[in-house]
């Protein structure tokens, strides 16, 4: 968009007889070929359409999962709830439904690794800055309800993981002070996890947060479109127009990015392929190994530990102790680190975009800010827990280790945006913005 | 309406907002059912009975777990050498008085944290997150304490309790693991769910 929207030209009556009472094919031309992108994106670009794409494939296959799995913890034979049944039903007996299945939990890990590959593209090109701030806000929503969406999803199974999964993600509301205990009961319907909490975790699941996604989606595209795409040379590309008032530095969405996208979909499908059929479960990092147990109320699995793509904030959580009596600080950090990125745009007052033209500091603490993020990861899915004994021996106090280096990269994670606040005011050098974008011509 | 008419702009911010007050009213009276839904139901709630534990089966050092109200209950019989490490854990704890009365019944206000010094029954849930901790009971070096003596260690977030049940410091969870109510009906079997001297409701 950004300039009204053009009526297209067209000759066949029954096209104009709609335009003239719903001008839906003048909003497709709007969106596809009469919008203009900068010339110069990159690699970095794929993957705002491969989220779209993941999308597409979770509700696609999700439809076809719920037609043969049931929300129910009652049991069907001893230990086993007829969720858990259900799951494996899908997996032995359903035609092809472990295909159905593995594109499922296969397309949920993808989508959070697609997703944070677009969230640091923002971080390195300046994306956030304005005038693309609601776009960045709007992404974190859409972040957030993800986050949610698959949290619940990964409930639904009814595998050990699942209940205590569920049963400590619930439990941070619990230090809630005052009204921490209700409302976990309000939230799980009973005093642990449970058939009713199981029921409306899948309401939630398959209808409530995809709709929601949905609706966050179109409103990030519309901003987006509204304001035009940033690159990666962060310059504002309908700055230099041509005579016939399209940016000089503008291609048509379509033809030229929808066929780049796709090639960039080919390619993402070869490697989504390759795991879901040789590598489902990824080494118990996508789906794991005690998800394959029915879930016990009474037994924690040994190693509790979140999904990969939650591990970073599930090692903040567990790096903050408990002080006064509360384990609320851990709660707060965690959340803090996600509600910090929305507050990016006002925390980062630099007027440089790209981090080709901004300052050393910002690159290394751009850098260290990722490699906290994968250290973290580290900690929270217990990697650095087990390699520690394996590297520094059994006589050392592993537990203190660990956290020293947990709580060394959280400051760093946090750090970063306290660097940030100072660093772009005033101590920044940055260098000349070039007036156009610098490759092609 | 005529045209004409000269429009009474007080009076129609007055409608305005008075009927925007009375729909939001009514609006938000008809969430509470929706909110209401979500709480435990009647028939959540009805599964919380007491529970008659028989612990004659129990050798010492042994741990055996109930379920009471979904939530597991361990009824460990501690060994004299178990009981006689706890007073040296006491300056290693966050609440080693177990001043913090929430935790515990009065009854189970003291060292031991029990009505009998041997029988330890404590709701076996880490006042973290809510994961069940596992049973450690040996006085030797464990990978996560050198100077182990005896107690419960959570795998989800690395919290350590001693054979009591009291928290260490400078762990995640901020306080000691609950005691229920229960009492002892005879030398051999102890009510889950009830103080003593109470009738079973």
């Amino acid at each position: 968009m950004g300039a009204p929207m053009t009526r297209i030209q067209s000759n066949s009556r029954v096209i104009n007889w709609i335009e003239d009472r719903l001008p839906i094919f003048s909003f497709l031309n709007a969106h596809t070929g009469g919008y203009y992108a900068p010339k110069n994106f990159n690699l970095w670009y794929y993957f705002g359409s491969l989220a779209l794409l993941v999308l597409v494939n979770q509700i696609l296959t999700g439809i076809f999962l719920t037609m043969n799995y049931k929300p129910s913890a009652e049991e069907v034979a001893p230990g086993i709830s007829a969720a858990f049944a259900s799951v494996e039903y899908i997996m032995r007996d359903v035609e092809w439904g472990w295909l159905i299945r593995y594109m499922h939990s296969t397309g949920a890990s993808l989508f959070f690794v697609v997703v944070y590959l677009h969230m640091f593209r923002g971080l390195m090109y300046g994306s956030y800055k304005k005038p693309r701030e609601l776009v960045w806000i709007l992404g974190m929503l859409i972040f957030l309800a993800l986050m949610a969406e698959a949290f619940m999803g990964y409930v639904l199974p009814w595998g050990n993981m699942s209940f205590w999964g569920a049963k400590v993600i619930i439990s941070l509301f619990g230090t809630i002070p005052w009204i921490g205990e209700s409302l976990v009961q309000w939230i799980m319907g009973d005093y642990l996890p449970a058939d009713a909490t199981l029921n409306r975790f899948f309401a939630l699941h398959v209808i409530a947060l995809p709709l929601v996604l949905l609706l966050l989606v179109v409103l990030h595209l519309a901003a987006l479109h509204e304001v035009g795409s940033n690159n990666p040379d962060g310059v504002e590309i309908k700055a230099k127009k041509g005579a016939d008032g399209k940016p000089l530095d503008g291609i048509p969405f379509h033809p030229y990015y929808t066929v780049k996208d796709i090639f960039g979909t080919g390619f993402f499908l070869l490697i989504a392929a390759f795991i879901i059929f040789y590598a489902p479960t990824f080494g118990g990092w996508f789906l794991e190994h005690d998800n394959f147990i029915p879930a016990n109320n009474l037994a924690t699995p040994s190693h509790i530990k979140p999904v990969w793509y939650f591990t970073p904030f599930y090692a903040i959580l567990r790096m903050v102790p408990s002080l006064f009596g509360t384990a609320i600080w851990g709660v707060l950090a965690m959340f803090g680190s996600i509600a910090l990125l929305f507050f990016l745009p006002w925390i980062d007052a630099g007027k440089v975009k790209s981090v080709r033209y901004r300052g050393l500091g910002y690159k290394i603490a751009l850098g260290l800010f990722a490699v906290s993020f994968i250290m973290l990861a580290a900690v929270g899915a217990g990697v650095v827990g087990e390699l520690i004994p394996e590297w520094l021996g059994t006589s050392v106090d592993a537990t203190a280790i660990e956290n020293l280096f947990g709580r060394f990269w959280t400051i760093i994670y946090f750090g970063f945006f306290v660097f940030l606040w100072f660093y772009s005011r005033g101590m920044e050098k940055t260098k000349p913005v070039p007036e156009r974008v610098t490759s092609h011509d | 309406m005529a045209n004409d008419a000269v429009v009474d702009k007080g009076r129609r911010r007055f409608l305005t907002a008075t009927t925007a007050v009375v729909g939001g009213a009514g609006a938000a009276v008809a969430a509470i059912p929706f909110i209401k839904s979500w709480e435990p139901s009647a028939k959540a709630k009805s599964a919380g009975a007491p529970v008659l534990a028989d612990i004659s089966k129990i050798e010492a050092g042994q741990k055996v777990t109930f379920a009471w109200r979904g939530l597991p209950v361990f009824v460990v019989n501690r060994t004299k050498a178990q009981l006689d490490a706890l007073p040296g854990e006491d300056t290693h704890l966050r609440d080693p008085k177990s001043d913090n009365t929430a935790q515990q019944p009065e009854y189970a206000k003291n060292e031991w944290r029990s009505i009998k010094p041997e029988w330890l029954v404590m709701v076996a849930i880490c006042t973290h997150l809510g994961c069940v901790p596992d049973f450690y009971p040996e006085i030797k070096p464990e990978p996560f304490d050198p100077n182990w003596k005896g107690g419960f260690y959570c795998p989800c977030h690395k919290s350590r309790y001693d054979i009591a049940g009291r928290v260490f410091d400078g762990v995640p969870a901020p306080a000691n693991m609950p005691i229920p109510p229960y009492h002892f009906v005879d030398d051999t079997h102890i009510l889950i769910g009830v103080d003593p001297g109470k009738e079973v409701a």
